[in-house]
């Protein structure tokens, strides 16, 4: 059937080709944690306890459910079976699919190396204080002092040292994202760090980032396990835990709340970047993908599940920590204003004594503007990202016994989560460079991946500028989401439509030995591609109805620049997937005949997958 | 007129003999013993108070040398449950002048740390509304130790870096260099086999008549 190699032509002899040249995992259990290391990232940990909460704490787990097996799995069987079968990254892949949709490979690999970018400066944050951690007291514990030695510094003592410690002496941001503050060395220093470790597990390609996983996967479950035990025992964990928990199943009413879950699911499990196709890539044709993608699918889930209890047990012993506080500062204020005997208001007896006060002298008490303290609040003062890692935790982190440890344990498992996912990011970008064939011969790997570490550590470094912090936010919210769903859609009508469903799925049972069955089916023809859709254009509308913002210090300012910006991001790397198609239509104009039958084809596997499921 | 005069001079001496509580030259003091110390808390009495008395008229010693401060030099009233109380500090020299805050503010300063040994307080226990303690410094070593920290991490890195570079390069040589070998052998081998392929030239088949003679 000549007119189905038109629609894709993969030759075998490339694939006999690849077989001796390609490099390959050890075993199984490198690639699977090598996938899981990528899915696991820091979102894990400082994005799911956050919607969990916000959303209705146990009742948030139904969408994410029903997201991650209508959704998520379908979409990672399908790019770890494409990768498996055409032993390509994701340019080599499309291309063998449809030299049309060879632009989707290139999306894949820009979104690879943009994410890439501001990821590792994330990483380089982290290295900043796990290098701080190894003094006594923490260095975020108090506030510096001025320069008379008689107070705090103001701009300290109007916000807490962690604030302080986070916005001035870490980031030292300027007013907004146009005054760029200059280079902070610090910063220069940890993000060339940061780099130089992730060059060194990453020199070889999957020959040293197969060894470096043992150590980085494993290691943050050891010490999710010994925070959970310690927090478990700190006063207040239950009324965390209890508050992430208890299910509000009213907020299952608020679309925003099913949007947000199919979005946590697909950028949790890292799909779209071409990593995981690259990933698979590497193994051998005859191998169980199905396994491999529910394995994957549902550790990520677990490891979110998991890395919540600690969290939330903690950030319940912190709200329970300011909420005494408080309380202590009222009862000091009150002795201290009656003179009363110390210590005889305690927090037990502080309503009887407060109607007493009261009553004796109101005005007198009114004047003292005394706090009102509601655990509540202390608990609704929720944080996801870094301001979760380095302001809330931190925060934590000085009032447990033992500061230094539970300071650096915490670091270098939300290092080796980033590391991780960092190297999924630098495969998205190193295997279609060299299935672009771009690259001569005669450079040796080592040399190419020291390339690939130094451009990006180069572009990296505006987000060292006093800036930096809200070129980061731009390129998380603008680089990191939409183009991933654009191109995932591609990616599933590709395989689908146009490489066919009913190829795809002879391919998948010469793999694996047996036939996905009717669920997968459905799932990949239908409820998928259109459940992305919808989220795609729920969430075109989300972010189109609110403003084109970024956290500023200053909240007052509107820029334009970052505006532009900000829709920039958003486009440039999916242009390529019309100027490919549009490149090779103009060429393939003189063969009009192979064109038709291209999309006579292309239309027959659309009525192929209907059939397959009625 | 002079009434008037002998009257105020009388009033100023009487003033100068109590302490008032706002007055200019008063401070109020505030000590938090069971914050402190807890259990071994001790009970606040007029021992103490006196103790309190001897240790200011210490400090004041220390700080104006010469003038030889007394208890009784050291004027006390509005004692409260809190244990707080006002206290001004009357002039060796000129018993019916008070010392500026100024001084006092400076003796104290000086001495705070006997003063709050004396009753087994902190700065924060043992207060003197309006005198701000001196925060002790943070020890500030040489060398931050986030450098030290980075430096540690960057030279194990580096060298693991340097080591699998060599290696690339050294594997890279050994490969050329077997190949090299490979290359020169199989030429040998060619050269032998190939010596002969031409052939000897056998005339006896050879035509070397250049016309056929028919």
């Amino acid at each position: 059937m000549v007119s189905e190699d038109e629609c894709a032509d993969h030759t075998m002899s490339g694939e006999a080709k690849d077989s001796e040249e390609r490099p390959k995992w050890d075993n199984k259990v490198q690639y699977l944690l090598t996938c899981i290391g990528f899915a696991v990232g820091l979102g894990n940990v400082w994005r799911f306890p956050y919607l969990c909460q916000v959303y209705g704490g146990g009742a948030f787990l139904i969408p994410y459910a029903i997201a991650l097996v209508f959704e998520g799995l379908p979409l990672l069987y399908l790019e770890l079976a494409i990768g498996q079968r055409l032993r390509a990254g994701s340019v080599g892949v499309w291309t063998s699919i449809s030299p049309y949709m060879g632009g989707l490979g290139v999306a894949s690999l820009f979104v690879s190396f943009l994410v890439g970018l501001f990821y590792n400066m994330i990483l380089a944050w982290i290295l900043w204080y796990f290098f701080h951690s190894f003094q006594s007291p923490l260095p975020w514990t108090d506030c510096p002092l001025n320069s008379n030695h008689t107070g705090y510094i103001p701009a300290c003592e109007d916000s807490t040292p962690v604030n302080y410690f986070w916005y001035r002496e870490t980031l030292n941001i300027s007013a907004n994202i146009e005054t760029s503050g200059g280079l902070q060395w610090w910063l220069v220093l940890c993000l060339a760090s940061a780099w130089c470790l992730v060059y060194i597990c990453f020199i070889r390609g999957i020959e040293t980032i197969g060894k470096a996983i043992y150590v980085t996967v494993t290691f943050p479950y050891l010490v999710l396990t010994i925070f959970l035990i310690e927090a478990l025992t700190l006063p207040g964990a239950d009324d965390g835990l209890v508050y992430l928990f208890t299910p509000n199943w009213e907020t299952l009413k608020n679309p925003q709340v099913w949007l947000d879950a199919a979005t946590q699911i697909f950028f949790s499990l890292s799909l779209a970047f071409g990593g995981l196709i690259a990933f698979s890539s590497y193994n051998p044709q005859k191998n169980n993908c199905e396994s491999d993608a529910l394995i994957v699918g549902c550790v990520n889930s677990f490891t979110s599940l998991y890395a919540s209890i600690p969290i939330f047990a903690i950030l319940g012993f912190l709200a329970n920590e300011n909420y005494i506080d408080c309380q202590n500062s009222n009862i000091l204020t009150l002795t201290n204003a009656f003179n009363i005997g110390d210590e005889n208001i305690t927090r037990q007896n502080y309503e009887e004594w407060f109607e007493h006060l009261n009553f004796s002298d109101p005005s007198k008490v009114e004047s003292l503007q005394l706090k009102t303290c509601d655990l509540q609040t202390f608990l609704d003062q929720s944080a996801s990202g870094t301001g979760l890692a380095f302001i809330v935790f931190t925060e934590a982190v000085i009032k447990m016994p033992g500061s230094q440890v539970w300071s650096v344990l915490f670091f270098v498992m939300l290092f080796m989560l980033g590391l991780s996912s960092m190297f999924g990011n630098l495969e998205g970008v190193l295997t279609p460079l060299l299935d672009l064939q771009v690259i001569p011969s005669w450079i040796p790997k080592e040399l190419l991946t020291g390339l690939i570490c130094l451009t990006s550590f180069g572009v990296g470094l505006i987000f060292t500028l006093g800036s930096g912090n809200y070129w980061l936010e731009i390129f998380n919210s603008y680089v990191g989401s939409l183009p991933l769903l654009i191109i995932a859609f591609f990616e599933i009508i590709s395989v689908v439509y146009i490489y066919g469903i009913k190829r795809f799925i002879e391919d998948i049972e010469w793999m694996t030995g047996k036939r996905p069955n009717l669920f997968w089916r459905i799932n990949w023809c239908v409820i998928s591609p259109l459940m992305l859709l919808i989220v795609f254009l729920a969430y075109v509308f989300v972010e189109s109805e609110t403003t084109v913002t970024y956290q500023v210090w200053n909240p007052d300012y509107v820029s334009l620049i970052k505006n532009t910006i900000c829709i920039l991001l958003s486009v440039f790397p999916v242009l390529s997937i019309p100027l490919v198609s549009c490149f090779h239509t103009k060429q393939n104009k003189t063969k009009k005949s192979q064109k038709n039958s291209t999309t006579s084809w292309c239309v027959l596997s659309l009525f192929g997958c209907r059939s397959y499921f009625t | 007129m002079l009434e008037k005069l002998l009257i105020l001079l009388f009033a100023s001496n009487v003033l100068a003999q109590v302490c008032m509580p706002d007055a200019p030259e008063a401070y109020k003091v505030r000590l938090s013993i069971k914050t402190a110390l807890g259990d071994q808390a001790y009970t606040w009495n007029d021992n103490e108070l006196y103790l309190f008395r001897a240790t200011l008229a210490f400090a004041m010693r220390n700080y104006l040398s010469g003038q030889l401060f007394d208890v009784s030099n050291i004027l006390v009233c509005n004692e409260t449950e809190r244990v707080s109380f006002w206290f001004m500090v009357k002039s060796v020299t000129n018993p019916t002048t008070l010392i500026e805050k100024q001084h006092v503010e400076n003796a104290i300063k000086e001495s705070r740390h006997r003063i709050n040994s004396a009753f087994l307080l902190t700065d924060q226990t043992l207060e003197f509304l309006g005198i701000l303690p001196t925060l002790a410094s943070p020890f500030v070593p040489a060398t931050p130790p986030w450098l030290i920290a980075f430096g540690v991490v960057m030279g194990v890195v580096g060298a693991g870096i340097v080591y699998f570079l060599v290696a690339a390069v050294v594997q890279r040589k050994r490969k050329k260099t077997l190949d090299e070998e490979e290359e020169a052998k199989g030429a040998t081998e060619n050269e032998i086999a190939g010596e002969n392929l031409d052939g000897i030239y056998n005339t006896s088949f050879s035509d070397d008549e250049k016309v056929t003679e028919m």
